[in-house]
């Protein structure tokens, strides 16, 4: 798989290190969550067949987390961005 | 029809006109007592059991395609009982010991082959940890020797053993561990599951769960409803799939593992090698192939098939340890979809929906565990509670902090 890096161009998957689906960057908030949201968020997961949002970090590179769209059937990748965290709100 | 040696010898004078279908292909029924989702190793031996240990009369099994053309036709076919951890260990040997009495029991071939595994070991780390090891296995009753590097040398003089990296200093071996004709595991339980009246229902998608009231009522399937008083989903590979049907999410994420075979060669290799070290691992097919393979490749994937670096790292373990095994030339490489559980250990367990049973979470071990896991979920279906050797194999352990995790990777399925 070649990875299009959003600053680096096509990259060889394997200079990545795959970190799970995207929803992870969803954090429960330490405040509040209770018990039960943890283990969800720690345990569990969608795991679709098809459109897969997911982050690759890019250990032999630039050592940014992408977010990398891609269909587990198929392995086609049809687009890469930068993960960037959710601004907090003011 | 019992098979025989005087049988094949009657069908061979009188022109094969006597040879039968193995197992019949009805069509559904409205109801059964207990209906499994997915005719591979697991679900077919599942079926067996029920019907030959539980005395379950009513009984099917539904596959989506034709049965064993999943993961039990897709492994390295290697059986093995040489875990750590309490919560693993009895439930291998169990399986290594079903094994053992397989063909007796299903009057079928299966080539069961005790032909010895062995774990190589590099450093005294590892030695130590081996030796913890054998035993933990020994204590739960199985077998398990330490070799020394003499010992590894006149077995398989042909191994590297003075690689700077990985020299080998020694290994564990399970002389009760092998290899099956995967293949045979899924008709022999077929046939012998049929035989006791179990209907195998291929080309028969499961499109959904009838469920009410929060009990389950049967499956809505391609070829219509079927009623069933308990439902097994057995569908390792596909557990996320199927279970999303029911509203569920699951402990487990689908990877691609991928397999390989050279030409046939005369016999060179006695038995299973490991070279945990360098992700790869080797055996000789009775036809004569060499079958290897190493890590699965890391992402979420349906697709059955893998990518490139992994064949290179595959490869180049291989030529690390057996550098013989470059001259021979690669024939067939091919991937199977792995549930991949957050601990790494299997699940077999009831759901929170009242009649729905669920088997998978098997990662990369899955074909070794067939009869054992066969057996414990034909327990837990007929009788409702967990078989004695599969106690620890629940849902709640992750909330609960249970976790059986014997290389200590935490939730991150790629690396177990």
């Amino acid at each position: 798989m070649i990875i299009n890096h959003p600053l680096l161009g096509p990259r060889d998957s394997a200079e990545f290190v795959y970190l799970g689906a995207a929803e992870l960057m969803n954090r429960p908030d330490p405040e509040t969550a209770s018990a039960e949201d943890w283990h969800g968020y720690a345990y569990l997961r969608d795991n679709p067949a098809g459109v897969h949002r997911e982050l690759w970090f890019h250990e032999g590179g630039d050592r940014s987390i992408l977010i990398v769209t891609r269909d587990t059937t198929t392995h086609e990748i049809s687009a890469v961005e930068l993960a960037r965290k959710p601004r907090a709100q003011t | 029809m019992r098979y025989s040696g005087f049988k094949v010898i009657k069908e061979a004078l009188t022109g094969h006109k006597g040879w039968k279908p193995a197992w019949r292909d009805p069509e559904p029924q409205a109801h059964y007592d207990i209906v499994i989702i997915g005719g591979g190793g697991h679900g077919l031996a599942t079926a067996h059991y029920l019907a030959s240990v539980y005395g379950q009369q009513r009984v099917a099994v539904i596959e989506k395609g034709w049965i064993g053309g999943g993961n039990v036709g897709r492994n390295t076919t290697i059986i093995r009982s040489n875990y750590l951890l309490d919560g693993n260990e009895p439930f291998y040997e169990f399986s290594l010991k079903l094994w053992e009495g397989l063909e007796q029991d299903l009057n079928y071939n299966a080539m069961v082959s005790q032909r010895g595994i062995m774990n190589l070991i590099h450093s005294d780390a590892q030695r130590d940890a081996f030796i913890r090891r054998g035993n933990a296995m020994i204590l739960n009753g199985a077998d398990a020797e330490l070799l020394s590097e003499a010992q590894i040398r006149q077995e398989y003089p042909f191994l590297n053993f003075d690689d700077a990296r990985f020299p080998i200093k020694g290994g564990l071996a399970q002389r009760r561990g092998g290899t099956v004709r995967h293949d045979a595991v899924a008709w022999g339980y077929a046939r012998a599951a049929d035989s006791r009246g179990v209907d195998i229902i291929q080309n028969c998608e499961v499109t959904g769960f009838r469920i009410e009231n929060g009990k389950c009522l049967g499956v809505e399937t391609s070829k219509g409803f079927i009623g069933a008083g308990r439902v097994g989903c057995a569908v390792a590979g596909n557990s996320n799939r199927l279970m999303a049907k029911a509203g569920m999410r699951l402990p487990i994420e689908s990877h691609v593992l991928q397999a390989f075979v050279s030409e046939g060669l005369k016999p060179v290799l006695p038995g299973v090698i490991t070279f945990g070290a360098g992700h790869f691992y080797v055996s000789q097919s009775d036809k004569g192939g060499l079958v290897f393979g190493g890590d699965i490749d890391g992402y979420n994937s349906y697709a059955q098939r893998g990518n490139l670096p992994v064949v290179e790292d595959v490869c180049e373990g291989g030529m690390a340890i057996m550098p013989m095994i470059g001259r021979a030339r690669l024939l067939r490489m091919w991937g199977g979809i792995m549930d991949m559980s957050m601990d790494g250990s299997p699940i077999i367990d009831r759901t929170h929906i009242a009649g729905l049973y669920f088997n998978g979470g098997w990662c990369y071990g899955g074909f070794k565990a067939t009869p054992a896991s066969g057996y414990a979920f034909a327990h837990l279906l007929a009788r409702d509670e967990p078989h004695e050797t599969a106690t620890a194999y629940r849902f709640d352990r992750f909330r609960t902090g249970h976790m059986i995790d014997e290389k200590g990777m935490g939730n991150q399925p790629n690396l177990h």
